[in-house]
């Protein structure tokens, strides 16, 4: 197939690229607290709840009011563990075998993670897999709660592709979470939670750096 | 085919049909709007630039980068299996199924698994293939082709889907939309959990990373590449972005131009398969890089800016060709004006030579191309192929030597105009201020005929311009 | 400004002889103007005279090429746009009552292979030349009624032209301008289009019928005499009560 590429455009092989065009990459570049504040609006224009707490300790009170009671799934992260989500009642956390975590995560109510990075412009969730954050918490149950630090918000997409060009490198899965799961696709009348959660929350800690 | 499908007319005449699409394309248009106004979005202007000279360096250069993106795909534990067509991907499948003792894929939706007939092929060979995206999965269950781009099942009621759900699922009668969302999650979930191998899509293909990017609203992508041990993506060659610095543009870009979102609900960006220490996702990952006729739009350097496209949808949105008549109405899947460009380059002008003409050339679509593809410039590049190719096959000999007549008599002004007074003798006068209702027989042919048919006809002036003009 | 035409002693109209013209123009009326609705080459004629320019008529004019063009037949086009430049060499502008062939001289010719550098940036819409050569908005118009405004795809997409009949016609007296939802979709002429795939042009000419009547407009407004046949041929099947006019005639209304 090579050969017939080249062929096409007319080059040969090893023949350099042509110098490519500029990255165009703007970022709005917000402050700290502008970040928080577009983050909080955006995430709850995408119907989205969130919950603004001043401290760690908090945030898990704020998680297991939201749990309700039911059973959660938290991921390793080591904020979740500050935050003390991973003592919750009805929390099951530490898992390290995918088996293991798939079976839990399909009785879960709620999948609780943190986030690698948040984006204010778009009110999006970044998590990267790894052995802290597990794929399928943020998919499987049918509610997902993320608790995250307000310094995790970045602008934009353009500021994080800024400051990491190569998110390859860094992991297999990175994911950019942009509201509950949706369809229009049935006469294109909105429905939330298809195969992703339909519920979304972000508990976001300020104040405590 | 060599004439437009007769079913045009039905779809025409079917109200409910026409009103399905067009506010269906109405809604998507005006969502698309409101997200790139100036006090949604800087620039959008630059960034439909930006995005068609970073595709043109792309596949300007894509031997490039296709290798780069093979060696990184590499580096990352994955591979890049290069297809030549629908049988290479075929052979590929089946064959990493049976080494694995693989029986059930779920898919995500992929316009190119669609163009190579994926699904079938794999049912040949008792693999079941399900469709998860809730638009595919009923199309398939009604074993349709998809409508649109973007909103596959547009043309579909939540009564047709019923009706559906109970005979090919067996469950009660539902007709609440909610409800049948529901049903279609809890089969698929199970799907998803059992499936063996995940195919996907890709929207982009980063080169410098060795990365799938998946772009979706459901969910199903990231479960079709996250549950199963195996992801295979598919993706066709021209799909290549050079840096992942390029995303924020062309997702910008993307979401917008589709369905008015700034960021859909989930962008994936894959790099392999699960790293050593990750906890889930799959433990193998191959990206098969499809041809099947692209390097033959490559050559052209003239057309070759139609493999720009990204698969947004907006082009089709903002036809008003499309809004008549429909996805299905086109002889292959891709529809609407990317769909009349690159069907021709890849079956060859004259399988379905009506098409480059089925075009009114009102040039909505160039207009709002996030990648600006001068969609209208290439249909008549088309047109004139297609005469061409017609005038070497011996066909359309009438309305070759009717423009050779109409160009003898335009270089001949005073013939012109004597042509002009004899039509204006000749035709029907009805009453003044009136105009042609009824041809004379003799007058009913062609174009005349046509136009007839549907509209009305001024009758020619009595007094041409030219007259008039003198008598100033 | 004009003062009032007056009958000189050749036959011809005139500006009255002591007033200097601004300029002089070429006006290019288009094949279907000449021959269907020659109404609108006067209405035009009589327009750029009232705004002071001299009007030219080169006799030998026929048409522009697009119908060939838009079917594929270069050779035939390029044959039919060689008389075009043969006829009009040496004029100063070259005004034309239509979007579309303003348009494929002005974008198209270049594609023929043809050199023109003799007609580069003369060759202008009608309205294009009111507004920004003429630079006049008012023209001291009268037309009493509501009116729609269709923009013309090659027009709106090609030439960039928007506000500019908009702004002409808000300023005629008595006349209401009110905006349709389809405003900017294609009427569905296209030219051969039209008789090649009658269904479609049909369907689309009466969804525009449909956006006009909720304006609840009498009259619908064009700068192109191939969109108002369109319109006003579905118009009077349908039996309809309402009027096209093109930009040109409204103008020139008193």
């Amino acid at each position: 197939m090579m050969n017939r590429v080249r062929a096409a455009l007319g080059r040969t092989a090893g023949q350099p690229p042509t110098p490519p065009p500029p990255v165009t990459l703007r970022t709005r570049n917000l402050n700290a607290s502008e970040r928080v504040e577009v983050f909080v609006q955006q995430f709850e224009k995408l119907n989205g709840k969130v919950v603004r707490v001043r401290s760690r300790s908090d945030a898990g009170t704020a998680v297991r009011d939201l749990m309700n009671g039911q059973m959660a799934v938290a991921s390793n992260s080591p904020f979740l563990h500050e935050c003390g989500v991973a003592n919750l009642a009805g929390v099951r956390t530490g898992f390290t075998s995918r088996d293991e975590l798939r079976a839990a995560c399909a009785e879960a109510a709620f999948g609780i993670t943190s986030a690698d990075h948040a984006l204010a412009e778009t009110g999006t969730l970044v998590l990267i897999s790894s052995p802290r954050e597990a794929r399928l918490i943020s998919l499987l149950p049918p509610a997902h709660i993320a608790v995250i630090a307000a310094s995790t918000i970045l602008s934009d997409l353009d500021e994080l592709l800024k400051r990491s060009p190569e998110p390859a490198k860094v992991s297999s899965s990175t994911v950019f979470i942009t509201g509950p799961s949706r369809t229009a696709d049935i006469e294109q009348i909105l429905v939330r939670g298809v195969h992703g959660p339909g519920e979304i929350h972000a508990v976001i800690v300020e104040g405590e750096e | 085919m060599s004439t437009a499908p007769e079913k045009i007319k039905d779809t025409i005449a079917n109200a409910d049909l026409q009103k399905a699409i067009y506010t269906a394309t109405g809604r998507l248009m005006s969502h698309r709007a409101a997200s790139i106004a100036p006090d949604a979005l800087d620039g959008y202007q630059e960034l439909r630039t930006a995005a068609h000279e970073i595709k043109r360096h792309a596949i300007e250069n894509l031997d490039y980068y296709l290798e780069q993106f093979e060696r990184n795909v590499a580096s990352h534990g994955g591979k890049a299996v290069f297809c030549a067509d629908a049988n290479d991907v075929a052979d590929f499948v089946l064959d990493l199924a049976k080494k694995r003792g693989a029986h059930l894929i779920v898919k995500s939706k992929s316009m190119t698994t669609e163009e190579i007939d994926l699904n079938e092929r794999l049912e040949h060979h008792n693999l079941e293939s399900v469709e998860t995206d809730l638009g595919e999965y009923i199309l398939q269950l009604a074993h349709q082709r998809p409508y649109h781009i973007v909103a596959p099942a547009l043309h579909m009621t939540r009564y047709e889907v019923a009706d559906l759900f109970t005979e090919r699922l067996g469950t009660e009668r539902e007709v609440v939309i909610e409800k049948q969302t529901k049903i279609a999650r809890s089969v698929l979930r199970e799907k998803f959990l059992a499936a063996d191998i995940g195919i996907s899509g890709a929207n982009f293909l980063v080169a410098d990373s060795g990365a799938v990017v998946v772009v979706e609203n459901e969910g199903n992508a990231r479960l079709t590449t996250s549950a199963p041990k195996i992801h295979i993506a598919i993706a066709g060659i021209e799909k290549l972005i050079p840096r992942a610095q390029d995303l924020p543009l062309f997702l910008k870009l993307l979401g917008r131009s589709a369905t008015g979102q700034a960021m859909t609900v989930y962008t994936s960006f894959l790099a392999g398969p699960r790293r050593e220490d990750e906890i889930d996702g799959p433990d193998e990952f191959y990206v098969v890089l499809l041809d099947n006729g692209r390097t033959k739009l490559l050559a052209d350097p003239m057309k070759r800016e139609s493999l720009f496209c990204i698969r947004c949808g907006a082009c089709l949105n903002h036809c008003p060709v499309y809004r008549k008549i429909g996805g299905h109405n086109y002889p292959w899947i891709y529809s609407g004006p990317i769909g009349k460009i690159i069907t021709p380059q890849f079956h060859g002008v004259m399988h379905d030579p009506w098409l480059p003409f089925a075009s009114s050339l009102c040039g909505a679509c160039a207009e709002v191309c996030p990648v600006k593809i001068d969609i209208p410039k290439l249909l008549l590049q088309l047109r004139t192929e297609v005469v061409e190719a017609k005038s070497q096959e011996g066909q359309g000999g009438s309305e070759r030597r009717g423009f050779r007549m109409y160009a003898w008599l335009m270089r001949h002004p005073k013939l012109f105009r004597i042509f002009g007074k004899i039509g204006a003798k000749f035709s029907p006068h009805p009453r003044e201020g009136a105009w042609i209702r009824r041809l004379p027989r003799f007058m009913r042919v062609g174009p005349l005929r046509n136009w007839i048919a549907q509209r009305d006809l001024p009758p020619p002036a009595k007094k041409s311009f030219h007259d008039l003009w003198r008598k100033r | 400004m004009g003062g009032a035409p007056v009958r000189h002693p050749d036959g011809g109209r005139g500006i009255e002889s002591n007033f200097m013209p601004k300029g002089r123009v070429s006006i290019f009326v288009t094949c279907i103007v000449d021959q269907v609705f020659p109404k609108v080459g006067l209405a035009m004629a009589e327009v750029l005279e009232h705004a002071g320019y001299e009007v030219d008529f080169p006799r030998a004019q026929t048409c522009c090429g697009q119908p060939a063009f838009n079917s594929g037949y270069r050779d035939e086009a390029r044959q039919v746009a060689r008389h075009f430049l043969d006829v009009f060499q040496g004029a100063e502008y070259i005004v034309v009552p239509s979007g579309s062939c303003a348009a494929m001289i002005s974008h198209h010719f270049a594609d023929l292979g043809l050199s023109t550098q003799n007609i580069e940036g003369r060759t202008l819409e009608f309205s294009e030349f009111l507004t920004n050569v003429a630079k006049v908005d008012d023209v001291g118009a009268r037309y009493n009624a509501t009116v729609t405004y269709h923009d013309s795809c090659h027009a709106l997409r090609e030439l960039k032209i928007k506000d500019g009949p908009r702004r002409l016609l808000a300023n005629v007296k008595g006349l209401t301008l009110r905006e349709m939802d389809a405003a900017e979709e294609c009427c569905g002429f296209g030219g051969t289009f039209s008789v090649k795939f009658p269904e479609i042009s049909g369907a689309m000419a009466r969804t525009k019928i449909d956006s006009i009547l909720k304006t609840e407009a009498t009259t619908v407004v064009s700068i192109d005499s191939s969109c108002l046949m369109q319109l006003e041929g579905a118009i009077r099947r349908a039996g309809l009560p309402i009027r096209t006019m093109h930009l040109a005639e409204i103008l020139a209304s008193r």
